[in-house]
């Protein structure tokens, strides 16, 4: 496989560092490859734009920042401002259309996805937006099963809110229908 | 089992300067340890620098000369390892309260089973005079040649309002008494703190007209008086000497056992 | 047997090393990026019967820790620079008084407050001299969450080889980067139990007298034999002393059992360097990006080499003047002014053929970034 290049980035609360944990841990435990996640952290991750890096690969990992990810996705127009110039050409744009206005286009996949609302029309719990939007990416990019995503998330979330999470997972997954 | 076989007697003599108060605290300290009863393996003494730190080298218990300030950080690594012995720490006025204050601030907090013995003279003795955070306001050092323009803390205040669950005073005029506090400080669990004024006719008599080390003790016993007595009533200004606090507040050694028992569930 | 295999931060697999190891004690205070070492400690070692303690302040934590193993225990303390600084006395004092424990610095941008979140490798320097007066120190560092973890056990199995504070030089990138980690199996490396005294209780003991191998028994403090320890020079049992012969022999003991076994220390990987006339020396985060622009170049057929310097002190001169012997230009990848370039100009035999590819704006140095400065080095421009 090629090496996948991810990154999720948002605003401070919104999850994408979990997000971003969440693919790469079942990456390495469940898919048998290498995965390595960084972040933003201090002044920058508490205000603005913050991202979680993700890169998967089945070869060794060694640089493991990200300058042009494959897949971007953004939850937040300063996001989208902020790190759609640094998408590779060709690359996977992901964007939540309750919040982001898509300004110019790129060469890219664009998948504009309503997934605030659906989190907060059918789940009622815009906390789990994050992991809504993972599915939204585990379908788009394949780059790990999905029932395998949620063995870790099953690992990571306290079982009260398994329920919650599983079900957000399926709404990112439909709404992001290959058409 | 008697004082002197509490001492290493070949280091001496001691190198403190005639008239020192410093071998009269050893003096009431051993006479404490005596009373208890207490092994000499039992005692883990731990200092810092200056003249006060270098009691920890005439004493026959385990012992361990550190870095300036700092005696009460090392104590508390020791006693969280080894609860069950009785760790005294020696400090001077300087070591305890300037460089070492925020150490002895949370150790205090803490309420950590640490004995601390500050040998209060004023002064900072070993570097040749220089003054300390209880030197005082217009009393003279090498470094405050104009008189100090420092004030003082009041270390019985600043101990209880930090938290020790043991507070004293004395003086090395006052033997019995000081080995009495002693013993009893040694004995409280939680942080003790025994402030012992000390006389230093070196370097703070010298400088300060306090006279001779006998007239310095002189002054000790007609400027101090005990803390419950009349004359403490009648004499405000005078320096209040005793036991100001004894309470029982939660050990940290002890706390800390219960939070392993909670986090190993067995509790 | 199932592998044990998991996600985690670079701190959090240095954390789980030290308990591997068998930490039993941990005093710290919090730094980024640092904490999660101390976060993990926080909850682990209460779990095990051990004792985490948040003290007042660096100085403080590494008192804490220093008189805990006096006792007996196997300790460790965690900090980034600032708090590195402040615990240099203190370093010294366990220098000198002999008593093994761990620091890990997990560097961040400085000098002064810096930057906390961003990556450097400035400190080299200051855990080899620090501390004020002649002696000798042991520093580590690693490049992946794997080797932290095997580096940090090697840590605590130095501290009691030798007897001596060991230094573990992180940095903000891998002590922050999840990775995968396989944990060894409980008998996978083998840890170093401390050396105690044979001489019973009752009879005299001296703490500071060699053994022949150089190596010093200890005697838990507080327990069967009452000694003294001083920062002062000391004689062998622990008492001050200005004797100028016992202070000669000391400072020599301390110097000579760490210069002496540099080569037992030595840690260090190596990928392609036989046939590589450009040859890159790196280490920590760095040496990511240099295997990475090494490997790429490898499979373009350029032949590049790198040495992964593991121990950085005692510095392993022997070793890097044998590794570099056939390598026409060396190229020290590093994030700050050169600090082990200038010991790896001591190393080799043509000093002039040792350049710098660095990066010091707290950025991570890139593949790109060193390619660049390769071409510079070979008069090809960028």
């Amino acid at each position: 496989m090629a090496k996948t290049r991810l990154v999720f980035s948002g605003s401070g609360g919104q999850g994408v560092i979990t997000a971003g944990i969440i693919i790469a841990e079942t990456a390495v435990l469940h898919e048998g490859l290498n995965a390595v996640q960084s972040q933003s952290y201090g002044a920058e991750a508490r205000g603005g734009a913050t991202r979680s890096d993700i890169i998967i690969s089945d070869a060794p990992i060694y640089f493991p920042k990200i300058i042009q990810p494959n897949v971007l996705v953004c939850l937040t127009q300063m996001a989208y401002s902020k790190y759609v110039p640094s998408l590779r050409p060709g690359g996977l744009l992901i964007t939540d259309s309750r919040w982001v206005r898509i300004e110019k286009t790129v060469d890219a996949r664009r998948f504009e996805l309503p997934l605030t609302r659906a989190v907060t029309e059918q789940i009622g719990q815009s906390v789990v937006l994050n992991i809504c939007m993972l599915g939204a990416v585990v379908r788009l990019t394949e780059v790990v099963s999905p029932e395998a995503v949620k063995e870790v998330v099953k690992d990571r979330v306290p079982k009260a809110y398994l329920e919650l999470n599983e079900t957000a997972f399926d709404v990112g997954f439909d709404l992001a229908k290959k058409d | 089992m008697s004082v002197r076989d509490y001492l290493r007697e070949r280091f001496f003599p001691h190198m403190w300067c005639p008239g020192c108060g410093h071998g009269t605290v050893l003096n009431a300290l051993l006479r404490a340890v005596e009373k208890l009863g207490l092994d000499k393996s039992e005692i883990v003494m731990v200092s810092g620098i200056g003249c006060s730190a270098r009691i920890s080298g005439y004493v026959d218990f385990h012992t361990m000369h550190t870095i300036h300030g700092r005696a009460l950080a090392f104590a508390t690594g020791i006693k969280m390892s080894r609860p069950e012995l009785s760790v005294l720490v020696p400090m001077g006025d300087g070591d305890a309260l300037a460089i070492g204050g925020n150490h002895f601030l949370h150790a205090a907090r803490r309420n950590i089973d640490l004995t601390a013995i500050i040998m209060n003279n004023r002064i900072y003795g070993m570097t040749g005079g220089q003054f300390s955070p209880l030197t005082g306001y217009g009393c003279f050092g090498t470094t405050a040649p104009y008189g100090s323009v420092d004030h003082s803390f009041d270390l019985v205040e600043l101990s209880t309002s930090a938290g020790a669950s043991f507070v004293a005073r004395s003086t090395t005029y006052h033997v019995i008494e000081l080995a009495g506090i002693i013993e009893k400080a040694i004995a409280h669990r939680g942080f003790s703190v025994v402030e012992v004024m000390s006389q230093c006719p070196t370097n703070f008599g010298r400088r300060n007209q306090a006279g001779s080390a006998v007239e310095m003790l002189e002054t000790y016993r007609k400027q101090t008086v005990p803390l419950d007595s009349e004359a403490a009533q009648t004499s405000p200004e005078k320096i209040r000497r005793g036991v100001f606090v004894e309470k029982k507040r939660p050990e940290y050694t002890e706390a800390y056992e219960e939070m392993i028992r909670s986090a190993t569930g067995e509790s | 047997m199932s592998r044990q295999i998991e996600f985690v931060q670079g701190n959090v697999a240095c954390a789980k090393a030290a308990l591997y190891a068998g930490l039993e004690f941990f005093a710290g205070y919090p730094i980024t990026p640092s904490s999660e070492i101390a976060e993990y400690m926080a909850k682990r070692l209460p779990q095990n019967g051990g004792k985490f303690l948040q003290m007042e302040d660096e100085i403080a934590s590494i008192c804490a820790i220093i008189g805990a193993s006096l006792t007996g225990r196997k300790v460790m303390t965690a900090t980034s620079g600032p708090g590195f600084s402040l615990m240099q006395e203190a370093l010294g004092y366990a220098v000198m008084t002999e008593i093994p424990c761990v620091i890990a610095n997990v560097q961040r941008g400085g000098p002064s407050t810096g930057l906390p979140t961003h990556v450097s490798q400035g400190d080299v320097n200051q855990a080899r001299y620090g501390t004020h007066g002649e002696h000798a120190i042991v520093a580590l560092t690693a490049s992946t969450a794997q080797d932290i973890f095997t580096l940090t056990v090697d840590a605590f199995n130095f501290a009691e080889t030798y007897r001596t504070p060991v230094i573990l030089l992180l940095d903000e990138t891998t002590g922050h980067l999840r990775e995968r980690l396989e944990v060894p199996a409980a008998d996978g490396i083998a840890t170093v139990g401390r050396l105690k005294t044979t001489v019973s209780q009752g009879v005299d003991y001296h703490p500071y007298l060699p053994r022949e191998d150089g190596r010093l028994p200890m005697s838990d403090f507080g327990g069967a034999h009452r000694y003294n320890v001083t920062g002062l020079f000391h004689d062998m049992w622990g008492f001050p002393t200005e004797n100028p012969k016992i202070v000669y022999g000391l400072i020599r003991h301390l110097v000579d059992k760490i210069d002496h076994n540099a080569d037992q220390m030595a840690r260090w990987k190596e990928y392609y360097i036989d046939d590589a006339p450009t040859l890159l020396v790196s280490y920590g985060a760095a040496a990511r990006s240099a295997l990475h622009l090494v490997e790429n170049r490898r499979k373009r057929g350029e032949k590049l080499g790198l040495l992964e310097l593991q121990t950085l002190w005692p510095f392993p001169h022997e070793l890097v003047r044998e590794k570099c012997c056939h390598a026409q230009s060396i190229v020290v990848v590093e994030m700050n002014m050169g600090q082990v370039l200038q010991q790896v100009k001591l190393a080799v035999r043509q000093p002039e053929k040792a350049f710098l590819a660095n990066r010091i704006d707290g950025e991570l140095i890139t593949p790109t970034d060193i390619q660049n400065i390769i071409h510079v080095i070979q008069g090809k421009g960028v």
